[in-house]
């Protein structure tokens, strides 16, 4: 398949990361936003083959890892109801809540359903006229027009059983949220690659130029993240700071207008809670009220109280990019893709997942 | 292949709690044309359980079936049940001989699909060259099963040049997949609820007892392992073989077999092909000196023709297996902490 196989190119990766040897003088930081970028990283063995002055940190940008515990708690007391048919993306199932995980809420007889498309939650509301279907719409700028288009088509077609309990977080500001911790020492930043392709570039010009810090719109392949980490240390070694568009097959510096305006005509914008982050200003997005109707949220009215996070996971700090999953005094020990005591152990995008199954520290 | 058997006419279109019964209803799903069409000396007793004469040392198997969907592209549950033990008893270097067979119905299943799974466990034993020789019917209410489960064990005699034990492999041993990758376990996920696609994807459910038994008859003792990566996929396997007998594998991303749209179709649902399901599938470890020779004669096979040797056994890392990637960088591969969940972007 030629799409797959011209980006996973040996020869190629070789010729990149020579320059990007020649390129470097001093040691750098370099963040990737997006928990696809960290996978692609891990599974293909590209950290180990980067030079040593080259550190790599794995950024926030894992919407399962960031959901609020108290939204996972929502989805599995839902789930949990008699009447209602609970739609999910797969790896939502394994994200620890407060008490248990909607895995064990499936176990326990709770009718939920792995799809990957919202449209699919539609249909199966249509089919289920006496069920309540909630799509547990989580996820970056990159699934909110799928979810918006379900809630639209939902509307369309006045179905009164259909609701998303939304989840949505916005990368720009968890960049910035980034940058401004005290301790961060991050010097220039893979952007994600798909979130561009719906929001394009715009909102990362002020960042890259306020901050002095070179943004690269990075794809998801192995070669393009070789190149995308090369085109940042050009940046560094030459003092510059700017956004550069390396996913450019992809990504056009406007973005997706039409998905933009389905994505403005469901969900406005709110702060937003990152699960071991915590608040970030305006860097979420909540079901507009002319759609109340279809938000979950409003909708049922479940009051969950906020439950304490486990103490000894430190996510926060390994997805602010502080410490490295190796770090914690937990990993592979009491916290495992088995048993997560924190949900970046869980998702393949997760960091510290990625690391325990990919870097052999542990045998998994 | 298809047989085609012309079902019996009865007076029942669905399975219903008493054909569990053990009584008249039994009776009359069973002479319909279960004996019929499964017929044999050893069966045709219909005694409680099968009597047979048995020589030499023997390979035991047994293997419980749950597909769903029960019909998928390329094959059903019932060939399904057949292969899986077969393929098991020749992965020990046994010639597989006599089954036994189980239904649990759940109530309302068809008669029309049941018959069409038995049409399939025929063809399958008699490709095989096995026989079932005795069995059982159950029916649970609706609700409690999902149409239809089965459970198969079989029976073989060892080859006689067999010596198949993941104790034999040895640093240098060649690892050899003999076909394409994750086939089956994507053909199912084509179909299955809220996941489907349109592709031309088919199961690789196939018994591989002929295939090993030539192999055996000419590599014979050279031949150290023989494993079906079925559920969990090849690097579940790969992953259980090295940490039983602490030696490390190395395997390499490019070599890896597979068809292109199970590649695509992979990439696209964001799993990793080397943990997804195969049936028609087995890895073998053999020594390095006949392993050209054992790759040449595995791809003239109908069964072996997409073979490739994809790595081979080390003592540099005990118990781990270490993939190069598709860009010459190394990783570990891992057993996974459950089912491989679909990701989200």
């Amino acid at each position: 398949m030629k799409y797959m196989s011209e980006y996973r190119d040996p020869e190629v990766a070789k010729a990149y990361l020579e320059e990007i040897k020649k390129t470097v003088t001093q040691p750098w930081s370099i963040m990737e936003v997006c928990g696809g970028q960290t996978h692609s990283l891990v599974k293909n063995g590209i950290i180990d083959m980067l030079p040593k002055e080259v550190t790599m940190i794995h950024g926030p940008g894992c919407p399962v890892c960031v959901t609020p515990l108290n939204i996972i708690d929502k989805a599995i007391h839902l789930a949990l109801e008699e009447n209602v048919i609970l739609c999910s993306f797969g790896d939502m199932l394994r994200v620890p809540g407060s008490k248990k995980n909607l895995l064990e809420a499936k176990a326990e007889g709770a009718d939920i359903r792995i799809l990957y498309s919202p449209l699919e939650a539609v249909r199966i509301a249509e089919d289920n006229p006496d069920k309540e279907i909630v799509f547990f719409a989580v996820g970056f700028e990159t699934t909110a027009p799928a979810n918006a288009l379900s809630v639209i088509h939902a509307h369309r077609k006045e179905l009164k059983n259909y609701s998303i309990l939304a989840s949505h977080v916005l990368v720009p500001p968890a960049i910035k949220a980034v940058i401004d911790d005290e301790e961060s020492k991050i010097d220039g930043f893979l952007a994600a690659g798909h979130v561009c392709t719906i929001m394009g570039n715009a909102e990362y010009h002020p960042l890259s130029a306020t901050y002095k810090v070179p943004i690269v719109v990075t794809g998801f392949e192995p070669l393009d993240v070789l190149q995308g980490i090369l085109m940042v240390l050009k940046q560094l070694e030459g003092s510059k700071a700017q956004v550069e568009n390396q996913y450019s097959r992809i990504v056009k510096e406007e973005g997706n207008p039409e998905a933009q305006k389905m994505i403005h005509k469901v969900f406005e914008i709110k702060n937003q809670i990152w699960r071991g982050i915590g608040e970030i200003p305006e860097s979420g997005y909540q079901v507009r009220p002319e759609y109340a109707d279809f938000d979950a949220n409003r909708k049922f009215k479940i009051e969950i109280p906020e439950a304490p996070e486990n103490p000894d996971c430190i996510s926060g700090q390994i997805m602010k990019g502080l410490k490295k999953p190796f770090e914690c005094s937990q990993f592979g020990k009491k916290c495992k893709p088995t048993n997560p005591l924190g949900a970046p152990m869980v998702s393949s995008e997760g960091a510290c997942a990625a690391y325990y199954h990919f870097s052999g520290l542990v045998e998994a | 292949m298809q047989l085609q058997c012309p079902m019996p006419k009865l007076d029942f279109d669905v399975i219903n709690l008493g054909h569990g019964s053990g009584g008249v209803l039994t009776n009359k799903l069973l002479d319909s044309g279960v004996f019929d069409l499964l017929s044999n000396p050893i069966l045709d007793e219909r005694h409680d359980g099968a009597i047979f004469e048995l020589e030499g040392k023997m390979a035991f198997s047994t293997d419980s079936f749950l597909v769903s969907p029960i019909f998928f592209p390329g094959g059903n549950i019932g060939e399904l049940a057949v292969n899986g033990t077969v393929n098991d008893l020749a992965m020990c270097g046994a010639i597989p001989k006599y089954l036994s067979l189980s239904f649990i119905i759940e109530e309302g299943l068809k008669v029309t699909e049941f018959w069409k799974i038995l049409v399939a466990i025929k063809g399958a034993c008699e490709e095989a060259g096995v026989q079932v020789v005795t069995g059982d019917t159950k029916v649970v209410e609706k609700g409690k099963g999902d149409k239809i489960f089965i459970n198969t064990s079989g029976i073989g005699s060892i080859h006689s040049k067999a010596k198949i034990s993941s104790k034999n492999i040895k640093v240098g041993d060649k690892i050899i997949v003999s076909g394409n990758i994750a086939s089956h376990g994507m053909a199912i996920m084509s179909v299955r609820e809220g996941l489907e696609f349109d592709s031309e994807i088919l199961s690789d459910t196939i018994h591989l007892n002929h295939t090993i038994k030539s192999l055996l008859d000419t590599f014979g003792e050279h031949i150290h392992l023989l494993t079906d990566p079925t559920r969990g996929g090849i690097a579940t396997v790969l992953k259980e073989t090295a940490q039983s007998i602490n030696l490390g594998f190395d395997i390499t991303q490019r070599d890896l077999p597979i068809d292109n749209q199970v590649s695509s179709a992979c990439e696209l649902l964001g799993l990793d092909p080397i943990y997804v399901a195969n049936e028609g599938l087995f890895i073998a470890f053999v020594d390095e000196s006949i392993a050209v020779d054992f790759l040449e004669m595995l791809q003239k096979d109908e069964n072996g023709k997409h073979a490739k040797i994809i790595g081979s056994a080390t003592e540099e890392h005990p118990r781990q297996v270490i993939m190069e990637s598709a860009i010459g960088g190394k990783r570990v591969v891992s057993m996974l902490p459950g089912e491989q969940l679909p990701r989200i972007c």
